[in-house]
């Protein structure tokens, strides 16, 4: 049932959301990679005035084994309240989960118990592809059209053309394929917008069999995977223009377009290159009437000793940095980089977009370095910095582990491990919150991976006013 | 036209003018977009002619097709499409979308068109129209096209008035002074209110014509 005024979780500009109140529980889609047992979504206490701060106070399993949750998203967001199809009154209450591996969508409600959210809708593969012509579905964004869900694969086992659904916003049903007019667009990953100038962009990861056993050397050295932007017309649903960061940079991932919608830039992250190892972030532009990209953020490869290396980058003596998510803070000013391979953490102060300047990294976990966190100095971790989610105010940063179980199991061959951290952003400092690292038997034999936050966060809402 | 009716009349425009959903949220994101108070103002006539043509659509019907058809049956058939309609606004999850952001006058014009159309703001109309003489209170012309024809043209013009003066009133208020945090606080579910006066409209015409 509509509500009769708008959902209070709703912001129509940046600038209310950040000062809108903290959130109280996060949402961490885990995924149990021996498929042994089903994934599940674990509710996080974020409350640091609570007496369960930074436990899992909650938890609902699939009905499924074998799902692979990765990414996952609101079924509504501040976006209800564009003015060209306003319905502020629907309720930001459902979470949106695709199995990235099983290629199933959950509906979890999470309103009634907000710590125990219950499923209310299935979604099989079957509906996917029959209806959008798709599999793998990855990323969920909420849009006054409805709910887009990009997908890397095609439908009945096709290795692509991967794309974007459209999901009807109340009933959950597949409305179809997205793209009119798709252009040269093959490879699949991330799709977000400028809203408010009728823009999408997306980006480029591989197909499901680039992907699911692992990184295929071969196909990486060789230049095969994804290394391009795309951009569409939003109303038409027509490709406009590809911009090609070069083959030398394998997969293009995760897009953070600037929240204020009167500016049309954004970031994106590049994992690695072949010339160096290097990882870098990306600006997109206009530039007159056309779109352009400039590397702002080279990451260098560091030296290692290759006995400690896994065979995958053995032979290169170095760690890459695999930067493999990114994060824009409401404001827009600052930019959160994960390394996942070194562990690192990296902030960047953006507030010139072109000139990104280094303002904060912390150490934790990494291939190499398996740097303990600050709470539990005596335990080495594996894995690293890799899903990142800023809050609405910019204030709190948490991440999460695990990239995805396949290429988990080639960089961390010995096991990556569960863990969560929290890390409080100030101007002043980027640090640690010792009281906040949920790790090993919290998430009961699952990797977390994607984090959600009550009420919203930097990754889920686009705004339809400055 | 009788007083009572010219009063309901504006009101229902300023009901109308009130709604963000019927344009001036539009015109409100507009000037922002730019920082530009001119083109709020510059939005609200094309959002107003849009509306205009959606209403005036209906009064032109039931205003010229009097002379011929008899009035009850225009105000049974009508009172029961209004309920009908106004139940089916109350019950449907279905929301109207055709636009995106960056649209000229002309496509607002057309969405505010659409949207009025969609939401039956014309046939909310229907219990003045059909209880209402056939001509303009100001001239006694009987039942001639002519008259027919100023009618519906007052009828429109009164109602989209007050329809752009309220709409206007809060896109100027909302964009200079209140701010857009207003929407969160005073954004009542007027599609339900809508759905409502629908079907009272309905019925009001359906008891009168009995």
């Amino acid at each position: 049932m509509a509500l009769w005024k708008p959902d209070p979780t709703f912001y129509a500009s940046p600038r209310e959301a950040v000062a809108g109140p903290p959130e109280k529980l996060a949402y961490v889609a885990a995924f149990d990679r021996s498929a042994a047992t089903p994934d599940a979504i674990a509710v996080l206490d974020v409350d640091p005035g609570s007496g369960t701060y930074g436990d899992v106070v909650g938890w609902t399993e699939l009905p499924n084994l074998g799902d692979e949750l990765h990414h996952f998203g609101w079924n509504a967001c501040s976006s209800a309240l564009c003015p060209y199809a306003p319905h502020p009154h629907v309720e930001r209450r459902y979470l949106i989960v695709p199995g990235l591996r099983s290629s199933r969508v959950y509906v979890i409600d999470t309103k009634d118990e907000p710590t125990s959210p219950r499923i209310v809708k299935v979604l099989e593969p079957e509906d996917l592809a029959k209806r959008a012509g798709y599999s793998r579905p990855h990323t969920v964004h909420c849009g006054p059209e409805g709910l887009y869900l990009t997908a890397l694969g095609g439908a009945n086992g096709e290795e692509g053309p991967g794309g974007i659904a459209l999901l009807d916003h109340t009933s959950f049903e597949v409305l179809g394929r997205w793209e009119v007019d798709r252009g040269p667009q093959y490879f699949a990953y991330d799709a977000w917008w400028h809203i408010a100038h009728d823009v999408l962009v997306s980006s480029e990861w591989g197909t499901p069999s680039m992907i699911e056993d692992g990184v295929v050397g071969e196909l990486l050295l060789g230049r095969k995977y994804g290394h391009s932007l795309h951009f569409w017309d939003l109303r038409k649903r027509r490709h406009v223009q590809t911009v090609d960061l070069g083959d030398e940079h394998q997969m293009v991932l995760e897009l953070r377009p600037a929240h204020d919608p009167t500016r049309q830039y954004g970031f994106v992250g590049v994992v690695v290159s072949v010339e160096d190892l290097s990882a870098s972030v990306w600006v997109w532009h206009r530039d007159g009437g056309e779109w352009a990209a400039r590397k702002v953020i080279t990451i260098p490869a560091e030296p290692a000793d290759p006995d400690l290396l896994p065979p995958v980058i053995r032979p290169f003596g170095a760690v890459p940095p695999l930067v493999t998510d990114i994060d824009l803070s409401v404001d827009d000013q600052w930019l959160y980089v994960s390394c996942w391979g070194t562990g690192e953490l990296r902030r960047y102060d953006v507030s010139d977009p072109f000139n990104p300047v280094e303002a904060g990294s912390v150490r934790i976990g990494g291939i190499v370095g398996r740097t303990p966190h600050p709470a539990e100095p005596g335990l080495p971790l594996s894995g690293g910095p890799q899903m990142v989610e800023v809050s609405r105010d910019g204030r709190r940063v948490y991440v999460t582990n695990s990239l995805y179980g396949a290429w988990d199991d080639q960089f961390y061959p010995d096991g990556v491990g569960a863990w969560m951290a929290k890390l409080d952003s100030t101007p002043e400092g980027f640090t640690f919150d010792e009281r906040f690292f949920p790790h090993g038997d919290a998430f009961r034999g699952r990797r977390p991976h994607q984090t959600r936050l009550q009420g919203g966060d930097a990754s889920s809402d686009s705004y339809c006013y400055p | 036209m009788m007083n009572g009716s010219l009063a309901a009349l504006i009101a229902l425009g300023a009901f109308h003018g009130l709604n963000p959903g019927m344009g001036w949220l539009f015109a409100v994101a507009r000037g922002l977009q730019e920082r530009s108070r001119a083109r709020v103002l510059q939005s609200l006539p094309a959002i107003a002619a849009g509306h205009a043509a959606s209403v005036g659509v209906v009064v032109a019907l039931v205003v010229l097709t009097r002379s011929v058809l008899a009035t009850r049956i225009v105000a049974i058939g009508g009172g029961l499409l209004l309920v009908a309609f106004g139940l089916y606004r109350l019950l449907s999850q279905r929301h109207f979308r055709w636009v995106g952001m960056r649209i000229s006058l002309w496509q607002l014009a057309g969405w505010s068109f659409l949207m009025s159309s969609v939401h039956g703001a014309g046939l909310m109309l229907l219990p003045i129209l059909t209880t209402a003489p056939a001509a303009g209170g100001a001239h006694h012309h009987g039942m001639s096209a002519g008259g027919g024809l100023s009618t519906g043209v007052f009828v429109t013009g009164v109602h989209t008035l007050a329809m752009f003066v309220v709409a206007g009133v809060i896109a100027v208020l909302v964009y200079e002074i209140v701010g857009l945090a207003v929407l969160r606080r005073a954004w009542f579910n007027l599609d339900r209110l809508w759905a409502v006066a629908l079907v009272t409209a309905g019925a009001v015409t359906l008891v009168t014509a009995a």
